[in-house]
């Protein structure tokens, strides 16, 4: 297979302070390649190292089989990125912000009028070209950056948080272009706090919290391995049902008024549900349950 | 370096939506200040004697009108506008997602500033010249030299945007740095005029030199001495710059 991103030991330090811990991982032409995590885990740093914009401390990084740091003007030729922040330009139009934009890549005028056009319609504001950035919703400046990351028509897009603070109707919209883009043969790398987008867009994933990755694999294969099909949640459980999970020594969680119990016996349910607790369900097991379970419930800082 | 056309492009591009409101500015300027010291204080000061020459005092302060003016276009291009584009609006940070380098993003932004000190500088001359207060061709030069002192006041502000916690530490350099050398450069009276020690310590400025050089140049009188000024306004605008390029790796590279 064809690897379009390499990465080996990558490591990253503020000081004495460990952001990125010796993180290794590869993109495979063609996949999305999910970079999941809490807050601070090292996610855009991890990504600011791929396009040069934060030096690595320690590591070797390959993209597109050129080694970054002897190739970054080239590899950034290559690549879309769309930061965590916005940085669309306010002073110019939307058509502006992509035109002025792909400029920065040496595209002739023609035809990045023609690549705005296209890229203008991909993503419904073709009839707001001449609207200026303040005057945009979160959701259209997010879009934006998503086609301003694709005006030089790159090999891979590194998207951080691409649908953050989006509505359910634009995060579709812009599941719905990921999948024609991923469709097209473009890679893509994917950070995102919410695990339905991961799992329905990912094809692989890592996990990553204080630096280092806890677990990489597929969705559906990192939910099996981690939770298990399905999982049992009881709401306000009674004592007598907390004694018998515990002499049972079943595999469980307790959030005081909830707990979550992960077993996939199927009579066990039914045992449950009679041993009196009020809200008893049986579900099937998300990406969000492995995240919680690996990165713990606490919040971050 | 072609990455820093590219930057100058998008300047460019955002001015070119704004010009007639940039335009106001160099061309009022200079009628104000040739109205209110040319007609007003030339009646009470009469002619100034400048390289023992007897010169009257709104041909005195005509040229250094244009050299005030190439210093602040650039200064504060490269200060209030730049911060804003690199602290506010996170341009900078676009671009380095592009195939341009930082030193070609903080190149095109610098010689942006120099291109306002330009386009200043060709509105003033146009407003002076009708008071018949430039000799031509010699009077043309005085466009490179708009580049040049762009550069070095551009180059220094940039320095300053890399170092300032916020965009109101501005008003130090302002007061400690851009307001000393618009009232002590030889603009509105000849160094001479200052004590010695403040006379020597004027020679330090780059404004100085960038006044004396409009002067030479507006005056139509090029002798050898311009080589001095020139050369410390091509010193001053290269160390500058290196020290902003480095200035700027350190804030923004982390
Ligand atoms: N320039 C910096 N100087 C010092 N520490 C930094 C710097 N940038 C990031 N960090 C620290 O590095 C850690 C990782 O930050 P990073 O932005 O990569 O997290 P993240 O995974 O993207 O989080 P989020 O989900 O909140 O975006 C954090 O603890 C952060 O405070
Ligand atoms: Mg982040």
């Amino acid at each position: 297979m064809d690897e379009v991103i390499v990465a080996e030991n990558l490591r990253k330090e503020y000081g004495t302070f460990r952001a990125v811990d010796g993180i290794s991982f590869q993109v495979q032409r063609g996949e999305c390649f999910g970079l999941l995590g809490p807050n601070g885990a090292g996610k855009t740093t991890t990504i600011r190292m791929l396009y040069g914009f934060t030096p690595k401390s320690a590591g070797s990084l390959s993209v597109l089989g050129l080694d970054l740091d002897t190739n970054l003007r080239t590899i950034k030729g290559r690549l879309g990125v769309c930061q965590q922040e916005n940085t669309l330009d306010p002073d110019l139009t939307i058509e502006q912000n992509l035109e002025v934009f792909a400029r920065y890549f040496d595209i002739p005028k023609g035809e990045s009028r023609r690549r705005a056009d296209e890229l203008l319609a991909f993503i419904a504001l073709d009839h707001r070209r001449h609207a200026k950035i303040p005057e945009l919703s979160g959701g259209m400046m997010r879009r934006l950056m998503l086609a301003r990351a694709l005006i030089n028509n790159p090999e891979i897009v590194i998207l951080d948080e691409p649908t953050t603070g989006l509505d359910p109707q634009s995060r579709h919209q812009v599941w719905d272009r990921l999948e024609v883009l991923k469709n097209r043969g473009l890679s893509i790398l994917l950070t995102t706090h919410y695990m339905d987008e991961a799992a329905r867009l990912c094809d692989r994933l890592v996990i990553i919290d204080h630096g280092r990755i806890l677990v990489e694999g597929e969705p559906r294969a990192l939910i099996r391995r981690h939770v298990g099909d399905h999982l049992i949640e009881i709401v306000d459980p009674t004592d007598r049902l907390c004694t018998y999970i515990k002499n049972e020594r079943l595999e469980h969680e307790n959030l005081g008024y909830r707990m979550i119990v992960y077993a996939q016996e199927q009579g066990l349910y039914a045992k449950i549900c009679s041993l009196g607790a009020q809200g008893c369900s049986l579900r099937q097991a998300t990406l969000e349950d492995v995240f919680l379970r690996l990165t713990g419930r606490e919040l971050r800082e | 370096m072609k990455g820093a056309w590219r930057v100058w492009q998008r300047n460019w591009t955002v001015y070119r939506q704004t010009w007639r409101i940039s335009f106001v500015p160099p061309l009022l300027e200079p009628l104000f200040y040739l109205l209110a010291f040319g007609i007003g204080l030339s009646a009470l000061i009469g002619e100034i004697t400048y390289r023992g020459v007897g010169i009257s005092y709104i041909a005195f302060i005509a040229p250094a009108l244009i050299a005030i003016n190439i210093m602040q276009s650039a200064f504060f291009e490269n200060t209030y506008a730049s911060f804003v584009r690199m602290y506010y609006q996170k341009t900078f940070n676009a671009m380095l997602a592009t195939p341009l380098s930082l030193e070609e993003v903080i190149t095109g932004e610098i010689v942006w500033g120099a291109t306002r000190s330009l386009i200043g500088t060709a509105i003033m001359m146009a407003v002076i010249s009708a008071f018949g207060l430039i000799r031509y061709p010699e009077g043309l030069l005085l466009l490179p030299l708009a580049l040049l002192g762009g550069l070095a006041f551009g180059a220094i502000a940039m320095l300053f945007t890399s170092i300032v916690p916020n965009i109101e530490t501005f008003n130090l350099p302002i007061f400690l740095f851009i307001t000393p050398m618009f009232l002590f450069s030889g603009t509105f009276f000849p160094i001479d005029a200052l004590p010695p020690w403040a006379g020597s310590l004027a020679q330090f400025l780059p404004l100085t030199h960038l006044v004396r050089l409009a002067r030479d140049l507006s005056y139509g009188q090029i002798g050898p001495e311009v080589f001095g000024s020139l050369a410390y306004l091509l010193l001053f605008t290269l160390v500058a710059y290196l020290l902003a390029l480095r200035g700027m790796a350190r804030r923004i590279i982390r």
